[in-house]
């Protein structure tokens, strides 16, 4: 389906919209290359194993700098190897060793709920009129570890913003895709599966809060949430779902995943604060897995109310009780 | 012919493996060295360093408690003299365990160390399972097993509330809800639990009612110093 009143080339100058479309083809041809270089070779049957793991293709980014950190950033190698992604499995090591079978393309997004405009739409038609920006962001899990990722995406607010949501649109919910056959990790109740997570409208949109396509100036590998993830930089990690299928937008304060399976541990905001502790460990301080050098020592730092943000975001919680409203 | 090796000979076999039985614990810490030096460990090295040494202090300590019930079992005595090696061992991965926590991992926010074991259960659980190691640790020698007599035992019967306190370390600090890295401490569970009723059927037996005059060998206590 297409999205008939914003055609992007009625708005954008032509030759700007033909080399977005040739960085978005570029994206899309990125998928095969992805697949050699997270594929293990015991997996492939009989099949030929291709030469060496070409690198992840390179994206077009338009924009730099916009609210990047200038603290050492993590390697490439680290953030995509270090992850949580459960429907390829608990360990952190297992969403880069068990997401090589996984098709990030085609890919289609259903947006629904409160908006003027809804349907399935095209990963390549979602962001077609948005330029690509580089955000580095530090990134907080929940489990009291960090890093430091330049990701690459286009404002969330940007994109719901053309769908034209109704005063009735409170909050956005999330939906991770669900393909048992390609996420091995489905096949264990870890969580409610699918996994989902929602933010309130302002929230959503909020200028840091990313729709992000990739990393380090390469598309996103499956095992970081490609080929489409969200990135809200004040939250705890895992509000950041990934290889989002379904944007809707509610009226009521959407369920979300984490906050089924432990209420008292992972609230719906999930700001990060120094102050409020996860009832079972401190989040006063983090360790954070950055810089070149391997160093045991030294690696813990202060946590930062909002991650570090708060004087972008401390006023979307204004009069709330953040002990209350974790 | 072949006969039955005296058993002299069998105290002497006990003896020599004992060199191999310490080297053998000593390999989880060299393995561990090893991958720290050659940059082994992953993103995350502390997390690696602790994860792993506490591993290895859970199972080092089951395999002290299995002990007993294999020797038990299977009539082999002879088992009962690496007991007390192994569980200077897990006492020894313990406090690696510990200091890397403190050192490596908490450096420079030691004020947070009072906080997380007055409030957080699992390091409450965790400091408690080490705290309770030492006492055991220090009266592990021939000499003070002598002079405790048949407090000794009763003093490292403590030796499954380490277990109990360690396990709960370990369960607690999995994110609740997953199922899966739960296992791993489930397990863990499980055996200490297997462990500890095996032990227990020998301790009611031993322990007749108080008011009921001892008659007869059968309920006779052991004599002291005997596991």
């Amino acid at each position: 389906m297409r999205l008939p009143p914003l055609r992007p080339s009625e708005i954008t100058p032509e030759s700007v919209y033909r080399r977005r479309r040739e960085l978005l083809r570029g994206l899309a041809g990125l998928a095969p290359a992805l697949l050699v270089g997270c594929g293990n070779a015991t997996e492939g049957g009989g099949a030929p194993a291709p030469a060496a793991a070409a690198p992840p293709r390179e994206l077009a980014v338009a924009t730099r700098g916009r609210f990047a950190t200038g603290e050492a950033q993590t390697r490439f190698e680290d953030a995509t190897h270090y992850n949580n992604y459960y429907e390829f499995g608990t360990d952190k090591a297992d969403p880069a060793r068990n997401s090589g079978r996984f098709r990030p393309e085609p890919w289609t997004v259903e947006i629904a709920g409160h908006a003027e405009v809804t349907g399935r739409f095209a990963l390549e038609d979602l962001l077609e009129p948005h330029p690509l920006e580089e955000r580095i962001y530090r990134m907080r899990c929940v489990e009291a570890w960090s890093m430091v990722i330049p990701w690459v995406g286009v404002p969330l607010g940007d994109v719901l913003r053309r769908f034209k949501p109704t005063s009735a649109a409170k909050y956005v919910a999330f939906t991770t895709v669900e393909r048992p056959a390609e996420m091995p990790g489905l096949s264990y109740p870890v969580l409610d599966w699918p996994y989902r997570e929602g933010l309130r409208i302002d929230e959503a949109m909020h200028p840091l809060t990313l729709l992000a396509v990739g990393l380090y100036g390469r598309a996103l590998p499956n095992q970081n949430g490609a080929p489409l993830r969200l990135v809200v930089p004040w939250k705890y990690g895992f509000k950041g779902i990934k290889s989002i299928v379904r944007i809707e937008f509610t009226e009521r304060q959407p369920a979300t995943s984490w906050n089924l399976s432990a209420p008292n541990e992972y609230g719906f905001y999930s700001n990060v604060n120094p102050d409020v502790d996860h009832p079972r460990w401190s989040q006063a301080t983090e360790r954070r897995i950055a810089g070149d050098g391997f160093s045991l020592i030294g690696n813990r730092i202060a946590t930062l109310p909002f991650n570090g943000y708060a004087d972008q975001v401390a006023s979307l919680y204004a009069g709330m009780d953040l002990r209350k409203n974790f | 012919m072949p006969a039955a090796p005296p058993r002299r000979a069998r105290r002497d076999r006990v003896a020599l493996s004992k060199p191999l039985v310490f080297a053998l614990c000593l390999l989880p810490l060299a393995w561990l060295l090893w991958d720290m030096l050659h940059g082994r460990l992953g993103p995350d090295p502390v997390a690696q360093l602790e994860h792993r040494s506490g591993d290895w202090t859970l199972r080092l300590l089951l395999a002290t408690l299995a002990i007993t019930p294999l020797r038990l079992l299977t009539k082999r005595h002879w088992l009962t003299r690496y007991r007390r090696m192994l569980g200077l061992f897990a006492f020894f991965y313990a406090s690696v365990h510990l200091s890397i926590y403190l050192v490596v991992d908490l450096g420079g926010y030691w004020s947070q160390i009072l906080a997380e074991i007055a409030r957080k259960p699992y390091v409450t659980a965790g400091f408690a399972a080490w705290l309770l190691m030492v006492p055991l640790a220090a009266t592990s020698t021939k000499g003070m097993m002598r002079r405790l007599g048949p407090n000794w035992l009763r003093l490292h019967r403590l030796v499954y509330a380490v277990g109990l306190c360690g396990v709960l370390h370990f369960m607690w600090l999995v994110k609740s809800g997953n199922t899966i890295a739960v296992r791993d401490p489930l397990i863990y569970l499980a055996i200490l639990v297997v462990l500890l009723a095996l032990r227990l059927p020998g301790w009611l037996r031993r322990r007749p009612p108080p008011r009921q005059p001892a008659a007869g060998a059968r309920t006779a206590p052991p004599p002291s110093g005997r596991a």
